[in-house]
């Protein structure tokens, strides 16, 4: 087996008394998609926090592709290849749909403030190119038709869709998804299920935490399962099901 | 893309209208507040990058202005004669930095280059931004608006309490400055025309770098921390130094403008770094629309000039004052936005009613 893309190593983060993340281990495989799951409080966006670098480790390591980026700052992780998006969705709402998707190739281009300012025959071609790589990930997410919204008017659902296109535009390597399929319903669960597959046969290597259990079960090569902070299971869906100490945490000693 | 250059072509020609219209009424002595003006809208042009577009407020852009002209003039004026045996004052005349001449009695005056005075100005006022930045701009919101206020006063105090800087009196007599052949900066109705056209000329093209960054990879990576920091930073962007970067460009705009705005007038006051000079760059990018560069541009041309000419008298910063609070209560995106007159209807109902 080759090295995993990401090694979580004995991970921790504590606010005040509370032990959010307490000795987390795990690995992802590359071209894998592994779920986190757990009830709620159980520290899984502030593990998704960690690893990201939203938010600095009290100890323990992140390894990605090979390279240590504990406590890197969050846009450094996200030039190394690691995307993300967030549990309540964060567009731009200031700009249109596009843009949203132009401003995620930000880390593949490089003109910066001088070059903008005196339009520098390079930059030209660069933007020409985000614009048509943003327009083709718009494509891909089935939402060109939204191109010149304002992406604070859409419903959810679209916003969702946008904020996993512009996390795409990265081009990375690792796409953190965090709960996905909240506030979506059955129809766009099921269609979410579909473009996480389509993701990862771009060679795209998938991280997700999510509530919704049949999704989980379906799309999940392999997952964790946290309950206040640490790493009670962690395995293939079938045995997720099985596992004594999860149907406990989910469902109460009676069941057990 | 068609049409972004239109209203910097509008303005151009407005420039060009209303020098000809003052020609052609007699009216040539408007040329001088409208010059000044230009100097002031000069600074709005940064701020409006920095406030409207990347969202970071600065309540301290008159210390950048007055930076920017005080070490202009301390530098055009400090003579280096009696110090002309002295290494560097020497190497200074050799290389043609520093110019010889006799003031107003006659007794030999050795002044430092305008144009490397400039330089200089230009220089502490980016260094100077770059050490507020550094903390600074780690703030929000009302935090960034309090520290900004504080460097600000600092700048005022300084030059208010130190002799060399004039303390109340400011520093005067600052020589002219030869920007091109023809192009003098300095007072004085013969130059009046060609100064007017050069200090238009930096708000334009102030305004198309502005303009040029705004539609860029860096202006969206700008308006991205505007719209929410946090993703900014998850789509790899180094918020805090595009965040720099832009505070510096904007100082230095402040830092040009109060420079020239110097020359010009032959000398600058502490007023000028004053915190209601502050509150007013603020108030005018306000009235604009905050990330409405054409907007700003015009209620900076209005305002400043009738400020200039002295059509708001004793009243002159608590109009600007006024405007804020207005601006604020009324219609927080500026007075082009729709909902501003719907916002003044649905006000001016509520109060018939009650």
């Amino acid at each position: 087996m080759t090295t995993p893309l990401l090694q979580v190593r004995q991970l921790n983060r504590r606010f005040g008394g509370l032990h959010a993340v307490k000795d987390i281990c795990f690995d992802v495989q590359r071209q894998h998609i592994k779920a986190v799951i757990g009830p709620n409080g159980a520290g899984k966006t502030t593990l998704f926090n960690l690893i990201a670098g939203a938010l600095p480790a009290d100890g323990g390591e992140v390894i990605f592709g090979g390279r240590s980026i504990s406590n890197w700052p969050a846009h450094r992780v996200a030039g190394a290849g690691l995307a993300r998006t967030f549990q309540n969705v964060k567009l731009f709402g200031n700009m249109n749909v596009l843009e949203n998707v132009m401003v995620g190739g930000h880390v593949r281009s490089r003109a910066g403030m001088l070059a903008g300012m005196f339009r520098a025959p390079h930059t030209r071609r660069e933007e020409a190119r985000i614009r048509a790589r943003a327009g083709e990930l718009l494509d891909l997410l089935d939402i060109a038709g939204l191109a010149d919204r304002p992406a604070g008017a859409l419903a959810f659902g679209q916003q969702r869709a946008v904020e996993i296109a512009r996390a795409l535009a990265l081009e990375p390597q690792l796409l953190l998804l965090d709960e996905p399929a909240a506030g979506l319903n059955r129809h766009e669960t099921g269609r979410l299920g579909d473009l996480i597959r389509k993701i990862r046969a771009l060679n795209i290597t998938i991280l997700l935490v999510e509530h919704d259990m049949s999704l989980v079960m379906d799309i999940s090569d392999e997952i964790v399962v946290l309950s206040f902070g640490e790493k009670i299971a962690e395995g293939r869906p079938a045995e997720i099901q099985r596992h004594p100490e999860v149907i406990r945490v989910y469902l109460g000693d009676d069941h057990a | 893309m068609p049409g972004r250059y239109t209203p910097l072509l509008i303005l151009s020609a407005l420039v060009v209208g209303l020098q000809l219209a003052t020609a052609a009424t007699g009216t040539s002595y408007y040329l001088t507040q409208l010059t000044m003006t230009a100097y002031y809208t000069l600074v709005v042009v940064g701020l409006c990058i920095l406030m409207g577009y990347a969202g970071q407020i600065s309540l301290g852009h008159a210390g950048f202005f007055a930076i920017g002209g005080y070490t202009t003039a301390f530098l055009t004026t400090f003579n280096l004669a009696p110090h002309a045996q002295q290494p560097v004052a020497a190497l200074l005349l050799r290389t043609g930095l520093a110019v010889s001449g006799r003031d107003l009695y006659g007794a030999a005056l050795t002044t430092l280059h305008p144009g490397l005075a400039f330089l200089c100005a230009l220089a502490l006022a980016a260094g100077v931004a770059v050490l507020i930045g550094i903390p600074v701009l780690r703030l929000k919101g009302h935090y960034l608006a309090m520290a900004t206020l504080g460097f600000g006063l600092i700048v005022y105090r300084v030059v208010l309490g130190t002799p060399a800087l004039g303390a109340a009196d400011g520093l005067s007599d600052v020589p002219a400055f030869v920007l091109a052949p023809g192009v003098k900066i300095a007072g004085g109705a013969a130059g009046r025309i060609a100064n007017y056209y050069a200090a238009w000329g930096l708000v334009i093209l102030g305004a198309l770098l502005v303009l040029n960054l705004m539609h860029s990879r860096a202006g969206r990576a700008l308006a991205a921390i505007h719209g929410n920091e946090a993703a900014a930073q998850a789509l790899g962007i180094n918020t805090a130094a595009f965040k720099l970067r832009l505070f510096v460009f904007s100082a230095i705009l402040a830092a040009a403008a109060g420079a020239l705005l110097t020359h010009y007038t032959g000398g600058i006051g502490p007023s000028e770094a004053g915190i209601m000079k502050s509150v007013r760059y603020v108030a005018i990018v306000a009235v604009g629309g905050m990330a409405n560069l054409w907007g700003t541009i015009g209620a900076s041309a209005l305002l400043n000039f009738l400020s200039l000419r002295g059509y708001f008298g004793i009243y002159d910063d608590a109009v600007f004052g006024g405007c804020l609070v207005g601006m604020m209560l009324f219609a927080p995106q500026g007075l082009r936005a729709r909902a501003t007159f719907d916002r003044l209807r649905a006000w001016v109902r509520g109060r018939r009613r009650t």
